[in-house]
């Protein structure tokens, strides 16, 4: 008996253990592959970095030239104007095409995986066919004028000032269907008995949404919210594919700033610095969403 | 658990279904004018596109590009096409799910129904990680990967992608496992049943949905790379390289429909897996992740 | 710390290079070449060196003028795993040449005479202090004028030969309802039309003192207020679509009548050739307007890096060889559209315009006219080159006035330095 004893005492420590073991992997993984990186970045920007990491600290130097450079002030204004864009609108888009296909629509079906399948190309594909679309010498506007439109224009993409919201246009329609179905999973779970009773009170089909359908989808919101959040500061292949940065510098983002500063034109530690400076606003922007996150579960 | 058929409650009327069948088309053209470019341009020679419009449909249909950019067209020195890199990509992309794939369930698992002091900070980190620009980590990483002997070969790419991975997987089935009555596990507990007995037992058969959902995502996302793929892939350059080389060329003559035709060919996979699985993709975000 | 020993292995492989050939080996190469005219191009010298038994591991890395390949080097040289060979320009050479990771190709130089037959701008890029580390595969030069001879001559507009004919000549193209000049509107695109103007205004002197010593006197000097008023100039005559355009779809205007003019680099060259123009019937190719006589230049170079094993070393030494043989050079660039990178070569197999090319090439490297290109990293580090960039085409792209730009171009210079 005693020795059967000691065996069940050790399988329950065991037992204890096994989930930290398990999660520790991951954990260890984590710490060295994103927060030893960024710690390493953090150091590399302050240090006089070029083409390859240096060890020599020089203080904030790399800050102060970061902030006096134009063009990353035209990043971070871009990066502002793109990304409330493109989550208003795709949160808009997602929520009104998932509320509509949400009303036994025929075909459904087929028009799901049609809303979907952007978000399984990358740009790299995408990029070219995007261009030409835009192109006013080759895409919509001279389709237009072929066929009789003449009027018809279409060159934000050739236009400084307007370049910046065909990137837009272009990450809307790559994501908002992904929104749509995290909308239309939301709208499912409701119970439909809430949605009988309140018709039953005289509730126009407005105010249903309004008042009650649309607060019980503050989930989907969140997550929406953060995958959107996350796909803004991180595009780098669409302005790639899209317009190169251009016309001029005016449709860079932080993100191409940073790859541009750091490996086409040698300055690894200014680099470094703005990419400490997306990191700082990921983590002010995630902060508050973690801690709701986070508390609601406890 | 609504079915994911259950429509809405809400009734609408006849004009305003015209309305919304109107909406709903317009959109459907706007998702497809990409792709109809693409394929519209890859079956023409490449003289119409060059001379004309872009936007039309082929006067002469041909399949030449898709041929050419499968197996013909030149990838650096050698005219293979895109058919090797199709394996590199393969051998890269399933491992990395499986295995993101599976730690995102066991930490979805550990941090729901085994709670300890601290998790909620490590859920924390993890969750930050998924934020991480991953044009930063590309110099250490290089670094770390000398120093393991993985550099430039397709463990050392598994490896790269599952770290960046698990992020987003353990959300996914945290959230899930979160909404699944922990009464039921701790009955188990009690019937004697240990850690990974009732995670094989109870959990993993519930966990369909969710499985689907993380796959789609890690699988798409793993598939598209194209900065890891061509830093760290040395000999083993998976589709993404390849087809950026075809459609890439700096200071050559550029072969537009040979370009579309293995942008499409790079891109089926994932097509494939979002057509197929989409039907469940949408169970699966409705079972979990977005009831936060 | 790799480097400084690979250095002096690599001395020690070009000893073994010159000795024994007998080892099997392979040589990786990292490029960015992957068109087909291209690759077809490299494909010589890959035959080259399997009839050597020496095996041949392609990188190809395509993307922004090298810019994705020179990504992956850094990633390669960081994790210890460097590749035999990289396709480089300019100053990248000198900057991987400083970090202490490139070969020493000494021997095989010595050996083959190099240094009698590159040209000395050339070998400014090549060698550092007075080792070997880079073989050049071709010069490219970038103050070209692509010309399509029908529009002209259906205009009664002979080739221009100043400035201000080519002004003229432009405008008689523009009222006569054509495109006068088919440009795609990238950064490097504009930067490489200023290669030209900047040599037109100021010539070979003030280019040098501006772009090459960076003196700011003359960087803001009047004559660079010229410069960007001629930019300004060109910019009239582009058609209003040209901004993203890539540049073979410019070419592509030329070679339809659609467009009169392109000014851009020798590569442009090919698509007129695929698309079976005849140079000298169908397209001319002549010198931007006013810069006659002067070349300003890129080089592709096969940069060499620092290998530990033996066999390795031996196998590059090798490869550096082919590289400069006579046949290579010319069948690579008969086919690339640039010359070839040593002045002995025969140029019976090259069209009128690589002959022309290639008579320019040795003029204005025996008269001293032949300078690096700002476009293209030949003219400075990458740092300042994009810094040029960046006010190049703000001002094209009508950010600002030439004044301002020339204002610009001084701080924006000074900070990048």
């Amino acid at each position: 008996m005693a020795y059967q004893s000691t065996g069940v005492d050790f399988r329950t420590r065991l037992q204890d253990w096994i989930p930290k073991l398990v999660l520790s992997p991951s954990l260890a993984a984590m710490l060295i592959f994103v927060y030893g990186f960024i710690f390493f970045t953090v150091y590399l920007s302050f240090s006089s970095s070029k083409m390859l990491p240096s060890y020599d600290l020089i203080g904030f130097e790399n800050y102060a030239k970061l902030w006096d450079l134009s063009a990353w002030w035209v990043a971070v204004v871009n990066l502002m104007i793109f990304a409330s864009l493109y989550i208003i609108i795709c949160t808009a888009i997602g929520l009104t095409l998932a509320i509509l296909l949400d009303q036994k629509i025929r075909g459904e079906g087929v028009l799901r995986p049609i809303y979907l399948y952007p978000m399984a190309l990358s740009f790299i594909v995408t990029g070219t066919a995007w261009k030409w679309i835009m192109d006013p010498g080759i895409g919509i506007e001279n389709s237009m004028h072929l066929w009789g439109w003449t009027s018809f224009q279409f060159s934000w993409i050739k236009d400084r000032d307007m370049a910046i919201y065909t990137v837009v246009i272009a990450a809307v329609w790559q994501t908002s269907g992904f929104v749509m179905a995290m909308f239309l999973a939301g709208l499912r779970g409701i119970d439909n008995e809430i949605l009988k009773a309140a018709q039953i009170d005289g509730a126009s089909n407005f105010s249903l949404y309004r008042r009650i359908v649309i607060p019980m989808l503050r989930p989907a919101f969140l997550s929406a919210f953060v995958i959107l959040a996350h796909l803004a500061v991180k595009s780098y292949d669409l302005i790639i594919a899209l317009t190169g940065g251009g016309p001029g510098r005016a449709t860079e983002l932080p993100a191409t700033f940073m790859y541009s500063y750091t490996f086409t034109r040698n300055s690894m530690g200014i680099g470094a610095a703005s990419a400490v400076i997306m990191l700082m606003t990921i983590a002010a922007i995630m902060t508050p969403y973690l801690y709701a996150e986070l508390k609601e579960k406890s | 658990m609504a079915s994911v058929e259950q429509d809405t409650a809400v009734r609408t009327g006849g004009i305003s279904r015209v309305f919304i069948y109107g909406i709903l088309l317009i959109f459907m053209l706007f998702y497809m004018m990409p792709l109809f470019v693409m394929v519209a341009n890859s079956l023409k020679p490449l003289h119409e596109i060059t001379g004309g419009n872009m936007m039309a449909l082929p006067q002469v249909w041909t399949l030449e590009p898709w041929r050419q950019a499968w197996s013909a067209a030149q990838i650096g020195v050698e005219p293979t096409g895109l058919k090797p890199y199709f394996l590199n990509s393969i051998f890269m992309v399933v491992p990395a799910v499986v295995i993101s794939t599976i730690l995102g369930a066991l930490n979805g698992y550990v941090l729901t129904k085994w709670s300890f002091r601290g998790d909620k900070i490590i859920f924390g980190l993890l969750l930050f990680s998924c934020f991480i620009p991953f044009q930063i980590v590309l110099i250490p990483m290089a670094t770390v990967l000398g120093k393991l002997g993985l550099a430039g070969s397709i463990p050392g790419l598994v490896l790269v992608h599952v770290v960046y991975g698990i992020g987003f997987s353990t959300l996914y089935f945290r959230n899930y496992y979160a909404s699944f009555p922990t009464e039921l596990v701790r009955a188990a507990m009690i019937d004697g049943a240990g850690f990974f007995r009732i995670f094989w037992r109870i959990m993993l058969p519930v966990s369909g949905p969710i499985i689907v959902v993380t796959v789609i995502w890690q699988f798409t996302n793993i598939w598209n790379d194209f900065l890891f793929g061509a830093s760290f892939g040395g000999r083993n350059q998976p589709m993404t390289v390849a087809l950026n080389n075809l459609v890439q060329s700096s200071t050559g003559v550029k072969e537009y429909n040979v370009h579309f035709a293995g942008a499409i060919l790079a891109a089926l996979p994932t097509l494939i897996v979002y057509i197929v699985a989409g039907r469940f993709f949408v169970r699966g975000l409705m079972a979990g992740s977005v009831k936060g | 710390m790799r480097g400084y020993f690979g250095k002096k292995t690599a001395i020690v492989a070009a000893l073994l290079a010159s000795t024994s050939m007998a080892m099997a080996e392979d040589v990786e190469v990292l490029h960015w070449w992957t068109s087909g005219g291209e690759a077809a191009a490299l494909n010589v010298l890959k035959d080259d060196l399997a009839a050597k038994t020496i095996g041949w591991v392609d990188m190809p890395v395509a993307g922004g003028g090298g810019e994705a390949a020179m990504t992956t080097l850094r990633a390669r040289v960081t994790a210890g795993d460097a590749p035999t060979a990289v396709q480089m320009l300019g100053f990248d050479i000198l900057d991987w040449a400083a970090e202490g990771k490139l070969a020493n190709l000494n021997t095989v130089a010595t050996e083959e005479g190099w240094d009698a037959v590159v040209p000395a701008a050339l070998q400014a890029f090549a060698k550092v202090d007075g080792n070997w580390v880079s073989a050049p595969v071709n010069v490219h030069s970038t103050n070209w004028v692509w010309a399509n001879k029908s529009v002209l001559d259906g205009l009664g507009i002979a080739q221009p030969t100043t400035w201000e004919e080519f002004v003229a000549a432009m405008q008689a193209v523009k009222d006569s309802g054509k495109t006068a000049l088919a440009h795609g509107g990238q950064a490097w695109q504009e930067a490489t039309m200023f290669d030209g103007v900047v040599l037109s205004v100021g010539g070979v002197e003030f280019y040098k003192k501006a772009f090459i010593d960076l003196d700011p006197a003359a960087l803001g000097s009047e004559q660079m207020t010229e410069a960007f008023n001629r930019m300004a100039t060109l910019r009239g005559f582009v058609d209003d679509n040209f901004s993203g355009r890539d540049w073979n779809l410019a070419s592509a205007m030329v070679i339809n009548n659609e467009a009169a003019f392109q000014i851009m680099g020798d590569w442009a060259k090919g698509e007129f050739l695929k698309a079976g123009k005849v140079p000298g019937t169908d397209f001319l190719c002549f010198r931007v307007p006013g810069s006659q006589g002067m070349v300003a230049f890129n080089s592709d170079q096969f940069a060499m890096f620092a290998q530990a094993e033996a066999g390795a070393q031996t196998a590059q030494g090798e490869m550096a060889r082919a590289i400069m043989a006579p046949s290579f050079q010319s069948a690579f660039n008969v086919v690339k559209g640039s010359v070839p990178a040593r002045t002995d070569v025969p140029n019976d197999a090259f069209d009128d315009c690589g002959k022309k090319g290639m008579a320019e090439l040795a003029e204005a490297a025996s008269a001293g006219t032949l300078v690096g290109s700002i476009a293209h990293g030949h003219a400075n580090k990458a740092a300042v080159k994009n810094a040029i960039y960046d006010v190049v085409t703000a001002h094209f792209n009508g950010e600002y006035d030439a004044a301002t730009a020339t204002t610009n171009l001084v701080s924006a210079i000074e900070a990048a330095q």
